[in-house]
Parts: C-alpha cells; structure tokens; sequence
C-alpha cells in the first residue's frame, strides 16, 4: 500500500468546488485556447481604429491606443495566469521542503527555518518589489518578478506545513515506521507526504492567487513590466488614459470583472477543494 | 515567569525580523541586474545627449557612490548602512534636495499610520462582530448571506475594491472627490472635517478588503467553538444567548484572530501602498511610488525601512498586549 489515503470515489457534491471549478477552467482554457485563433500583437499600438465601441469584430471595442480590448484581456489572463502557476509550483516547493524538514529535523535547524519564516511573513514583499522595480526601472522581467514572489512567498505555505509536520511526528503510524527501521526520508514521502498533499493543493490555489494579486498590484501601480498584458497592466493602461472620462469605460469594467472571476473562482476551488477533503478525512 | 519568557521571547524575535529585513533590503538590489548609478547616468545621458564629457560622467559616477554610500567594498557598504540606519540618517532627498529623507517620511507618516490604524481596527472589530452572530446563528438564512458576501468580498485584491469604489462613489454617485485635497495650515475643525471626508473612499477600501477575512474566518470559528462542552454548561445554567455569544464564544474564539491579524500585518500594508496611490493619498505609499519614478533611492531606502520597522513593531505590539486576553500566558497554564 504505496498511498493509504488515497481518495475514495466523491461522495457528496460539492458546490463551491463546482462553481470555482468552472470559472476556472473556462478562464484557462479560454485564454489558453484563443490565442492560437490571432495573428495580431494584442499589445501592438495603433493596430485598429481608436476608442471603436463594441462590435462584432471588437468585442469589447477598442482602446485609445489602438488595441483591441477583449483580445488584450485574453492575453493578459493567460500572462497572468502562466505567472501565478509558475510562482506557484516555485513555492509548493521550497515550502513543503522547507516545512516539512524544518518539523521533523527540529533543532537549531528549525529554529532557524522559523525565524526566516518569521520575517518573511512579516516583512511587506510590495515595498520591496517597488525599489527592485525602480532599480531596473521599468524592465523588470517576467521572470525577474517571479524570483522574488518565490523569494518573498514561501513563509506562509511554509509554516502550515511545519505545524502539520508537528502534529503528524507524534503520531502512532509515524512511531511505528520509526520503529520499523524506516530512514527520514521514506517516512516523508510514505507516511506523511498524503497527509499534506491535500494542504498543497489548497496551498497551491492561494499562491496562485497571491502571485496574481502582487504582480498586477505592482503594474497598476505602473512598476511591473507595463509593455506585457497581464491583468495589472491593462487597467495600468485604462487608468493612464482615463478610460471613464474619455467614454470607453469597458476598458477598466471588463479587467476588473475578469480579476473578480478568476479570484473568485480560484478562492472556491481551493476552499471547495479544503471542505470535500475534510469530508473525506474523517471517514477515512 | 512563563509571562516574562514569552515577552522576552518575541523581543528577540522582533530584533532578529529588523535585521534580518534591513539585511535583505540591503543585498537584494545588488544582486539584480543593472545598477541604479548606470541607470541614472544613462538617464542623465539622453537628456543631455552628446553634450556630457566622459570626466563629468565620471564625476556624476563619483558623487552618487558616494551619495547612495556605494563607495570601499560590499562589507564596508553594509556596515555604514546599519549605522545610517541605527541614527535613522537616510540623506537627502533627490527629488526635494536638499531636504532630509527623514523629514519627508515624518510629513507622511501620521497619514499612512492614521488611515490604516483607523481601518485595521474597524475592520477587525465590524467583521469580528459580523462573523461571531453569523457564526452563532448560522442555522439562520441571513448568516448564509453574510457568509456569501464574505466569500465574494475577501478574494478580492485592494487595487479592484479600490477602483470599484472610485467608479461607484466618485464617477456614478459623485459623492466624494476622486482624489483627496487637504485644507493647508494648522488643524482646525473645519481641516479635520476635510480630512475625515477626503480619507472616506481609501478608508472604506481597506475595510472593505479586510471585512471578509474576518467575517469568514470568525464564523467558522463560532461555529466550532459554540459546541464546546463549556459553552453548553453555560446553556444549561441558563445564561442568555448573547451574554454566551460575547463572554463564552467570542472570548476564546477571537486569540486566533488576533493571531491571523498579527500575521496579515504585512498583507495590510501592502494593500494600504495600493490604495494610497490609487487615491493620491499622502501618505508612504504614495510617496514610495513618487520615489520609485523619480528615482529617488534615498527616499525610497527610507520609505523601506521604517515599513519594515513598522510592520514588525506593529505585530511587536499585539504580540505583547496578546497575553491581556489569553490568561493561559498571564498566568502560566
């Protein structure tokens, strides 16, 4: 029995993993998917015919720089998305390495793990990215922004991780591994790995979200990388042109509904996910 | 005994988070790409295009090693960088030369601090509230409804309630102004009115996005803790629901919601930097983001610190008025 916890068939229908579940996967697929149907540069200024009102051809019209918004959107959440996903897997990670080491190394070792952790919990990772930021003044890379969300956003996986590390030290079928003369590590990957599995997954979704969340409030701000379309950037660009006054207001409605959507839909997932897991839990 | 531990414990641990934060602050930019003096010079460069020799290029180099403490080596560098920071000595600004980087931070604190004290608390305090009825009533529809704006409202990111709020009160209802105006001078009633009502929107955003948490995370909490044997005792005592609620529920209850606010500190502020500079409000935030484009390092460097020195002194604090409500610390259980 390589996984006891392995999850029995779904027993009960969850709702909020649902609705999460769909929102998700029609904004994924959506932006996935489209982008192979264009040839156009969705960021190209000056492609189209400014401030055009919404229409067959431009759904959601165009801006006052020429681009076409509902395409600009698609892009940007894909952009947005692939970041939060990468940052994402970086974190998981780092995390569950560091947090599950940190609970059953102990010692000096994992008072210093929980002191990082500590700070990094505490210390504000926006500042920071707004004095890289104006460092490499406005050519901060994709992947340069992603480095320092993994860098700054490891602590609070990390540290749920660690007091489910705790807990699961003490217990009887981890004593008994012990006893049988199993090493550290296969007792990680064995016995404890399918217990913070679930944790992971849900760990996972708000890192996404996390990740999302920073990059876009640090383009709207205008200090992430402007030219790529991700959805801080493109209300960056609506705000700058003052999409409202200038009569185009679906320039910064249609972003902040996408952000909604997607958050929302993340938020339920992981949270829908989390309750079902629960259930399962305690039948198992 | 076991009190003086646990405040000497988190005293420590408070140093080792500022230093460990000044630390990074320090050696994070040097590791990146670019190099800030370059950059300026670079700058500099295309304003004045050909007309700049190669000695006053240097020169410009010279002066701002020496400005930004850039010159000897990188061990040299950091220790005249805590010093600075130990006599809170950032320099001078760039951008409001000759002007201490000091002075400017002091001018924008009390908004920053003002602003986000003020909603922290309420927020806190109004989803707490929220959360612990909906909680202990939450066989009742209108607990699902509170609990259903809660979902709606919490995943949402600051800059968005930030501008559904402008769109809402400032462009469709113009109730408020889209940007604040402060009366200048001494305060005065009619000042403090002015500021209370040009701090209205950023307010509301930040309650706004700490509400849900709150409401969420206390609910699940009454749920669980309403069921509690000693709660039930107090059932059967024939104590009433609401001296329950508040005495009983909301009293164990709320140590891990101070818990979770000592950890969203840094969270907070990053959302109050957001909505400062989306409502042009006066305070660091704003000043970080007028900083970062003038590149004013100084002002930024400065700005970063005493964030750093906030945020953990903040959490300092609730950490030390904590064992108030949690006898199990005071008295050593």
């Amino acid at each position: 029995m390589s996984q006891p916890t392995k999850p029995r068939k779904l027993r009960k229908f969850n709702l909020r993993l649902a609705i999460g579940l769909t929102i998700v996967t029609i904004l994924a697929a959506g932006s996935l998917i489209l982008p192979f149907f264009t040839s156009v540069d969705p960021a190209a200024q000056g492609t189209y015919l400014k401030n055009l009102p919404p229409s067959a051809k431009h759904l959601l019209g165009t801006n006052a720089l020429g681009q076409d918004i509902f395409w600009y959107l698609v892009f940007a959440v894909r952009n947005s998305l692939l970041l939060g996903v990468t940052v994402s897997i970086g974190i998981t990670a780092i995390s569950t390495f560091l947090g599950l080491s940190a609970g059953f190394i102990g010692g000096w070792y994992e008072r210093v793990v929980v002191v990082f952790m500590d700070t990094f919990i505490t210390i504000p990772v926006l500042p920071i990215l707004i004095v890289l930021g104006a460092i490499v003044r406005g050519n901060t890379s994709f992947f340069v922004v992603a480095a320092i969300l993994i860098v700054f956003g490891w602590a609070w996986n990390a540290r749920t991780i660690r007091s489910m590390a705790l807990t699961l030290r003490e217990r009887e079928f981890i004593n008994m591994a012990r006893f049988s003369g199993a090493g550290v590590m296969p007792i990680i990957g064995r016995e404890i790995f399918p217990y913070v599995y679930a944790f992971m997954v849900v760990g996972f979704i708000n890192t996404i979200l996390f990740a999302i969340n920073t990059e876009a409030a640090l383009a709207v701000i205008g200090l992430s990388n402007v030219v790529i379309p991700t959805l801080g950037s493109i209300i960056f660009w609506a705000l700058n042109y003052n999409a409202i006054m200038i009569g185009q207001p679906l320039w910064i409605i249609a972003p902040i509904v996408t952000t909604v959507a997607l958050f929302l839909g993340l938020f339920l997932t992981s949270t829908g996910y989390n309750e079902l897991f629960a259930e399962r839990r305690g039948v198992a | 005994m076991k009190l003086a531990q646990y405040v000497v414990q988190r005293f420590i641990g408070y140093l080792l988070v500022l230093f460990i934060g000044i630390t990074i602050t320090f050696f994070l930019p040097r590791l990146m790409p670019g190099d800030p003096i370059n950059n300026y010079i670079s700058q500099v460069q295309a304003r004045a295009g050909q007309s700049l020799s190669a000695e006053a290029t240097q020169q410009l180099r010279d002066s701002l090693a020496e400005l930004y403490g850039l010159q000897g080596d990188i061990f040299t560098q950091y220790r005249n960088y805590l010093a600075r920071v130990v006599r809170l000595d950032f320099g001078p600004s760039f951008t409001y030369y000759p002007e201490p980087v000091s002075n400017i931070l002091l001018d924008a604190m009390p908004w920053t601090a003002g602003l986000l004290i003020t909603t922290t608390l309420l927020s806190w305090l109004i989803g707490n509230s929220i959360g612990l009825i909906a909680g202990y009533f939450n066989k009742r529809r209108w607990a699902t409804v509170l609990e259903v704006v809660g979902i709606i409202l919490y995943p949402i990111p600051y800059y968005i309630l930030a501008l559904v709020v402008i769109l809402l009160f400032a462009y469709w209802i113009a109730l408020f102004p889209l940007s604040p105006t402060f009366l200048p001078g001494p305060m005065t009633w009619n000042k403090a009115v002015s500021i209370i009502y040009n701090s209205f929107l950023p307010a509301l955003t930040l309650i706004l996005a700490g509400f849900g948490w709150n409401v969420l995370a206390m609910k699940a909490l009454a749920v669980a803790t309403k069921e509690d044997a000693y709660v039930q005792f107090a059932r059967l005592k024939g104590t009433t629901d609401r001296t329950r609620m508040t005495n009983y529920v909301f009293r164990n209850a709320m140590l891990p919601q101070i818990t979770a606010l000592v950890l969203s500190l840094g969270f907070i502020f990053n959302g109050a930097i957001q909505t400062e500079v989306i409502f042009s409000y006066p305070g660091i935030g704003m000043t970080m983001r007028a900083a970062a484009g003038a590149g004013d390092y100084n002002l930024l460097y400065g700005a970063i610190i005493l964030t750093i020195f906030s945020v953990a002194t903040a959490a300092l604090i609730l950490d030390l008025i904590y064992p108030l409500f949690d006898p199990r610390i005071r008295l050593g259980g």
